[in-house]
């Protein structure tokens, strides 16, 4: 009798943290719709949420529209494709974010904090600085490719060798992981200033662009190109989900379930590798998108990868569009680098999660 | 239809762990492996779960090499469970216990069900929604043993399933470990067969059908446990000296350090 009762409980409870991962997704979209609407209304010429939604529909083919052709050009062919590089760079950072977390069993991984970012930047610097001489034949063979394929290549050689340093053979540890990354970025950043300190005045203001990170200058064309990209593994990684959710409970346990670990684990790196590469190469360095957002989704959601990745492209989306209206209109008519503004928030939450970490020992 | 191990050789440097390990389980049988510390127990669990690859020799399932296995189906034969887990993410215990049937594809409902009975059979039932990383020891301990149970749950056309366990009841109180090993009996009686490293001899003597007895990697012994649970053969392998009786009640061996 006292079975049958626990039973029927734990069949409600379960349905409730159900329902309200339904209704999280439910208001995130909502909000992400409200929040884009709002990122092409808010600007020197401000639009308004109906203006802005009459634009967007009447583009899509759904009515005629009403409002004047400036109103219209301002918005599609600036507004709308730097709202929509914003929540693209966002949602792939975070959804990258919570893989690396999940393959490293370690809620502080992040794109930065292993070493990504920085081989990508390097790679875009060194591609900025020295496209137009030692690095012409890469340029001219893959034109405006270039600067992804390079920054997508130094994605990838970083995460591979931070890997690489903190793999033996009796598993991956997560503190030579983070050091090995510390360490990359170091160097990284060493080899950064070393090739800024060549650049021309040209070059100069580009790299400043790069290390603050800005998602203005968007036009259709990068976001076409720099979506392909990221489209890509932003559609990919939510089918590891499954091989994530086992390999929280350690390698030898995923592989128990069949989890091909390995093969996993490479693909969840060049996935990764490919869309870092990408973000960095159109929007520059945006750091902590990776670590906050997915770790509020895991605070409220729980770690099942199946609902952690998709929400966190969701919360990812949501925060970069809303650090990118910050950026346009705290200092108006200038513009405030969006990097500083995730950086200025980020930092202290990962200060705040180290000391709870030590606090509580236990995350 | 067997899990059987011939002529085991694992060199790790140059130290040999494992010296010519040969010994079979039966789908109808619990097997216990004993052992002092070092001899290689854990080593041959590691070997026999694919942790080691390099070692030499044939482990075959059901007369195919292991490593000829997919390993999705070997997932639906074999249950592993370690001596520890590394879990520090919060889930769930249901989450953790329904991580045990990734392998399959039977549907939400029934895995649920499924889910549901391996731990009330645990003994965990009353801990479904607390948070894994807040869990004691022990807890912990059978949350990982339903998740193994869940993977193994329904007979399988591919063949005989097996389980194996580390130490399984290293941090459960007396009352758990006896459950635990009663519920080995019973995937016994159900066509599992069970392999199990304890340290506890009479726990070993209660339970199983046979024991293998492992020392500085070498097999010194197997067979049936009156014939291994023996005050010779048990003063030879941890050098005290023992004295073992019969179980006043039961019919089988006890072993008391004197």
């Amino acid at each position: 009798m006292i079975n049958t009762a626990t039973q029927v409980d734990e069949v409600i409870s379960l349905t409730l943290r159900e329902q309200r991962i339904r209704r999280a997704s439910a208001v995130l979209v909502v909000a992400l719709l409200l929040a884009l609407l709002a990122s092409v209304g808010i600007g020197p010429m401000p639009v308004s949420l109906v203006d802005s939604l009459s634009v967007i529909t009447a583009k899509l083919g759904f009515h005629a529209s009403s409002v004047s052709p400036v109103v219209e050009t301002i918005i599609t062919s600036i507004r709308l494709p730097r709202s929509l590089l914003a929540m693209l760079v966002g949602a792939a950072l975070a959804i990258c974010g919570a893989a690396m977390q999940g393959l490293f069993r370690n809620p502080l991984a992040d794109p930065g904090l292993v070493g990504v970012t920085g081989g990508a930047s390097l790679a875009a610097v060194s591609m900025i600085v020295l496209g137009g001489t030692s690095l012409s034949v890469i340029s001219q063979l893959l034109g405006q490719y270039s600067l992804m394929f390079a920054s997508f290549l130094g994605a990838l050689l970083t995460t591979s060798l931070v890997a690489r340093i903190a793999t033996t053979k009796y598993g991956t540890s997560v503190t030579s992981m983070l050091l090995a990354g510390i360490a990359i970025g170091i160097v990284t950043g060493a080899a950064v200033g070393f090739l800024t300190y060549f650049a021309d005045d040209s070059q100069l203001r580009t790299l400043t662009f790069w290390s603050m990170g800005s998602v203005g200058g968007a036009t259709w064309q990068t976001l076409l190109t720099a979506g392909s990209f990221i489209l890509v593994p932003l559609i990919l990684i939510p089918l590891q989900a499954k091989q994530l959710n086992a390999l929280l409970l350690g390698e030898s346990e995923a592989r128990h379930l069949g989890i091909e670990v390995e093969k996993v684990k490479r693909r969840l790196i060049f996935l990764t590798a490919v869309a870092v590469g990408a973000c960095v190469s159109v929007s520059g360095m945006i750091g902590f998108v990776g670590l906050i957002v997915p770790h509020l989704v895991r605070l409220t959601l729980g770690p099942d990868h199946r609902y952690l990745l998709p929400l966190s492209a969701l919360l990812g989306a949501l925060f970069l569009l809303v650090a990118d209206m910050i950026s346009r209109t705290i200092i108006a008519p200038a513009e405030l680098p969006i990097g500083l503004i995730t950086t200025l928030i980020g930092g202290p939450f990962f200060i705040g999660m180290v000391v709870y970490r030590a606090r509580s020992n236990a995350l | 239809m067997s899990l059987s191990v011939n002529n085991l050789v694992l060199t790790l440097g140059s130290k040999q762990l494992l010296k010519g390990i040969e010994f079979q389980l039966n789908n109808n049988e619990v097997v216990a492996i004993l052992g002092p510390n070092g001899a290689g127990k854990s080593t041959l669990f590691k070997v026999l779960s694919g942790e080691h690859r390099h070692y030499t020799g044939e482990i075959e399932l059901h007369g195919r090499r292991l490593e000829d296995w997919k390993s999705a189906h070997v997932a639906k034969l074999l249950g592993i469970l370690p001596q520890s887990s590394a879990l520090a993410f919060p889930f769930s215990v249901a989450e953790v216990v329904s991580l045990g049937r990734l392998p399959h594809s039977t549907g939400r409902v029934s895995d649920r069900a499924i889910v549901q009975e391996a731990m009330m059979q645990m003994d965990v039932l009353h801990l479904a929604n607390a948070l894994y990383p807040s869990l004691s020891g022990g807890e912990k301990q059978r949350v990982q043993l339903a998740r193994v149970l869940t993977q193994i749950w329904q007979p399988s056309e591919l063949g005989e399933r097996f389980l194996l366990l580390d130490e399984p009841t290293s941090a459960l109180d007396l009352s758990h470990q006896h459950d635990t090993l009663k519920l080995a009996r019973n995937l016994v009686s159900n066509g599992v067969g069970v392999l199990a490293i304890l340290h506890d001899l009479n726990l070993a003597a209660q339970y199983a059908d046979r024991i293998l007895l492992l020392a500085e990697g070498v097999c010194v012994a197997q067979g049936k446990v009156e014939e291994v649970i023996t005050a010779e053969k048990i003063q030879d392998l941890y050098g005290i000296p023992v004295t073992v009786i019969p179980h006043p009640e039961q019919d089988y061996p006890m072993v008391i350090a004197s």
